[in-house]
């Protein structure tokens, strides 16, 4: 099939305003008659349910979690970006649109960025409408900050915890079309399937996760919502249940699945400590506005951070990276991250992390504060409390998680962090109207590919989810709904519904016979080393052929020898988890595919074989300015087609943060 | 920092489903390292136990970095264990020495019924939110932002309010089972801020109405919630539901 990524006519700034303006309506009486399954809960599937209540549709939502509010975009911290330019600082829809497709490596589709930038602004207000508590200045307007990647200030946030407080605001929305009736809520639900009918998504299997049954759940269109695929690299900062599972059985069932090497290595986290860890934790972008990262000169370097004089230190972003500093875009803070520790210069006890030091803005913060009180000459011990309660009041929390996992007081001794895997660009094919390849499957937020190209800039993922579910779905679900008003409610007694069914639930009794010696946790360590060493920060031909054949091997092994305890019609966390690492155990198989098709750098994928003689990532854009969609041909065997990324507005060059 | 490993014995609250009586078994775990998560810990354990043919333990969690608020196990006699401010993910095994012997149960409250050892049923609070704890705001209506100036303390209190992430302790720690500062967390944000000016009167009814529904108890100010609360939402958030539920139940007729 050829893609056709529908992308409307005309000027890049007029194309949203003419397609919603000849976009095909659904009258009123018949959005009543329409249903919509939403699968996920998170800032895309909370804000895309609520809207389409509120439009009239009868919609399901479905989330693994005991509440759709604990959906993982809850912990995102940071902020969320719009080209409101309430700072007056020369930002503007075309500036968002312009910082994002360039640092998304020019690997992204110029129309729906711009789309995403256009629609920025109104995400805020709606935000605050909803008594979203951001941030604010003493005269009561909202306040900002900067991310990595740009030059002005268009993040707005609430402490450390934006996805929280944005999140909550989409479920104060969802939870009240709840109680009006026009959403039906199916919490601590897995889907497990998604039915097709004459070629249309029409419905899902899903699972009651404490009963175990098996449902079957009928949708006019269904809409995948359902994040990112991180956790296939077992250690990330994702949630412990976030998974794979939906976007495959989609892709499985005929979805194209695109840039899936496209990972997002975070550069500033929490480093891991021993084999028993289970996660990582993020340490929020936001922190780079104010800390310096650096590492010690001198190999073998033995003192203790605060003992190392200023000379003896290399502020390695600073050096490499004037113009943006320490706030250049996540790939390039991750890389160089790595760089300083595989060249020997790394800190603590396992060599593999750098400082992050926020020595430096407490004293800066300490001098405002006692000047603001007439004091213009404070006493150093002075100006680092009164600094202290600054950086408190802005990254309170983050500081506090720290201390709590490393037992280390952040405020006194610098940060230890090293990258880790976060986010996950790749995702489901979607056109202009973010459909999938299959007819009526919708898919929004992280779980598509769409806008960030190979990099995500910080504080755009909470921006996308919230745009494609409030502002971009209510609009182009109409435009495939219109059509389907003559059909009635398909009942789920039909074939397709119990051969999918059937499918599903075999497999589950396929799983649970297998009853071998070693736990689903173990594969999924396994499989994760495989990844990180071979698919992760640096990635080379020999290593990716070598993980394809290593991961063919652990699936089969899978496949004979996992084992996994209880029964199926109840609840069990080990049977929901086998399932969603054995799709991951297809999943990085394609990653690896994908990355060695591309033989090229770009953003979060760095190939060896081409980068810069300074170290820096070289695109080729002769060969590569396309968007990889693989198609499942059965049996882990996939057929590429290719997007043509075509770029009438910015023109793609080399990178530059320097 | 200095770290240590131990040996541990566990009580943990065992019960195969809602239907079924629980009880109370007892496991024992060895060289845990002080650097892991309290849930970690749980992890070393059910991995043994699977090893051994057994059924692990069922608890909640997801995002193990204490804002979810999935996790929610009962330790030691106080909800989310030994810490001040802090969730059972965020709890790390520093706290306990070797030899120790740690109780762990689930929530316990008549409206947060088991459904598996450790993970309890929070549906009630979803329903408590159903019945007013928002804006009634479509997509699509709002004004620019920033033509809503709010003055930064009561953002700040407002703010602080909503920090609250839904885990239950309040009610765990509660004699009464009371959801008070849960309820009162959200109608405090929203009654601080214009935004939720229109619907203030309805909504502390309403959610006040639902949460009784639910089964939750009564505040006899003891402060419990407080002081096991993981995110330090403060008990004044109660005082000021009760004067919104007054004012409102006072004027309901003007309305």
């Amino acid at each position: 099939m050829a893609l056709d990524a529908k992308v409307p006519q005309g000027e890049m700034d007029k194309k949203w305003t003419d397609y919603k303006g000849h976009v095909k309506l659904v009258n009123p009486s018949n959005k009543r008659k329409l249903e919509v399954i939403v699968v996920g809960t998170g800032l895309a599937g909370a804000s895309a349910a609520a809207s389409l209540g509120e439009m009239g549709y009868q919609v399901k939502t479905f989330c693994f979690q005991d509440s759709p509010r604990r959906a993982h975009s809850i912990a995102a911290q940071g902020g969320i970006n719009a080209a409101k330019n309430y700072q007056n600082d020369g930002d503007s829809v075309f500036r968002l649109f312009y910082d994002t497709v360039k640092g998304g490596d020019y690997r992204s589709r110029e129309a729906n960025v711009y789309r995403l930038a256009e629609v920025s602004a109104a995400i805020i207000d709606q935000c605050v409408a909803q008594g979203v508590p951001f941030a604010r200045e003493y005269g009561g307007l909202l306040s900002n900050r900067s991310f990595g990647g740009v030059q002005v200030q268009r993040t707005f946030y609430a402490a450390g915890q934006t996805g929280q407080q944005l999140l909550l605001g989409a479920y104060g929305a969802l939870e009240r079309q709840v109680a009006l009736g026009n959403v039906t809520q199916y919490s601590r639900h897995e889907m497990l399937d998604v039915v097709m009918i004459d070629g249309k998504a029409r419905g899902i299997i899903a699972r009651d996760l404490v009963s175990g049954k098996l449902e079957r759940h009928f949708g006019h269109a269904v809409l995948l919502c359902t994040g990112g695929y991180g956790n296939v690299f077992y250690l990330s900062t994702n949630a412990m249940g976030s998974n794979v599972t939906a976007a495959w059985k989609a892709h499985k069932k005929g979805a194209y699945f695109a840039n899936p090497c496209y990972t997002q290595i975070h550069p500033t986290c929490i480093p891991l400590s021993g084999d028993h860890q289970s996660k990582l934790t993020l340490m929020s972008e936001s922190l780079r506005n104010d800390g310096r990262i650096w590492v010690p000169k001198n190999l073998n370097e033995t003192r203790k951070a605060n003992d190392i004089p200023k000379d003896d230190r290399d502020y390695y972003l600073e050096r490499r990276y004037p113009a943006f500093g320490n706030l250049v875009p996540r790939d390039v803070a991750s890389r160089a991250a790595k760089e300083r520790c595989d060249a020997g210069y790394g800190v603590g006890t396992t060599k593999m992390a750098v400082y992050l030091d926020f020595a430096d803005a407490i004293k800066r913060y300490g001098r405002i504060e006692a000047g603001k009180a007439g004091n213009h000459h404070p006493a150093e011990e002075e100006t680092i409390v009164l600094g202290k309660k600054v950086i408190e009041e802005k990254y309170g929390n983050l500081f506090e998680m720290y201390e709590k996992i490393t037992g280390e007081n952040p405020y006194e001794m610098p940060m230890r962090i090293y990258p880790a895997v976060h986010y996950t660009m790749g995702g489901l094919w979607v056109d202009y109207e973010l459909m999938t390849t299959s007819k009526g499957l919708y898919c929004l937020g992280e779980a598509n590919f769409s806008d960030h190209g190979a990099n995500r800039l910080g504080a755009s993922a909470l921006m996308q989810g919230l745009a494609d579910g409030y502002f971009v779905i209510p609009y182009t679900l109409g435009n495939y709904l219109a059509d389907e008003i003559r059909t009635a409610a398909i009942p789920t007694t039909h074939e397709a519904f119990e051969q999918a069914e059937n499918a599903v639930n075999e497999r589950i009794q396929k799983m649970m016979g297998i009853k071998g010696t070693e736990s689903v946790e173990n594969f999924h360590k396994r499989l994760g080393k495989i990844m990180w060493n071979k698919c992760g920060m640096a990635r080379n031909a020999k290593d990716l052929q070598e993980a394809m054949v290593e991961i063919r091997q652990l699936r089969k092994e899978f496949w004979s020898n996992v084992r996994i305890p209880g029964e199926i019609n109840e609840c069990n966390a080990e049977l929901d988890k086998a399932g969603r690492v054995a799709d991951f155990l297809e999943l990085g198989e394609l990653m690896c595919i994908d990355a060695l098709n591309r033989a090229e750098s770009c953003g979060g994928h760095f190939r060896e074989e081409s980068q810069t003689e300074e170290g820096e990532a070289k695109r080729n854009d002769e060969l590569f300015s396309f968007v990889s969609a693989w198609e499942y041909k059965g049996d882990s065997t996939w057929e590429l087609h290719k997007e043509k990324l075509e770029f009438e507005i910015v023109k793609p060059t080399q990178r530059s943060y320097k | 920092m200095e770290h240590y490993n131990m040996n541990l014995t566990l009580k943990v609250w065992k019960q195969k489903n809602a239907d079924s009586k629980g009880k109370f078994e007892t496991f024992k775990v060895s060289d845990i390292s002080s650097e892991m998560s309290f849930l970690e810990m749980f992890d070393v354990l059910n991995e043994k136990l699977i090893e051994e043919g057994k059924e692990p333990i069922a608890f909640d969690h997801d995002c193990r970095e204490g804002i979810c608020g999935a996790c929610s196990m009962y330790i030691d006699g106080q909800p989310h264990g030994p810490w001040a401010k802090n969730t059972t993910c965020q709890l790390h095994m520093r706290a306990f020495h070797d030899g120790d012997t740690i109780v762990v149960e689930p929530w316990r409250s008549k409206a947060f019924p088991v459904i598996k050892d450790l993970m309890v049923d929070r549906a009630a609070f979803d329903r408590i939110i159903q019945a007013g704890g928002y804006v009634s705001v479509n997509t699509g209506n709002a004004v620019d932002a920033n033509s809503l100036p709010i003055d930064k303390s009561d953002a700040d209190a407002a703010f602080a309010a909503a920090a609250c992430i839904g885990c239950g302790a309040c009610v765990a720690a509660c004699k009464n089972s009371s959801a008070m500062l849960f309820v009162s967390a959200k109608v405090a944000q929203l009654s601080l801020l214009p935004q939720g000016e229109p619907e203030r009167r309805t909504r502390v009814l309403n959610m006040v109405t639902q949460m009784d529904k639910e089964g939750f108890g009564n505040c006899s100010n003891t402060y419990a919630c407080e002081a096991e609360c993981p995110k330090g939402i403060s008990v004044l958030n109660i005082a000021r539901m009760n004067r919104e539920y007054m004012h409102a139940g006072l004027s309901a007729d003007e309305k």
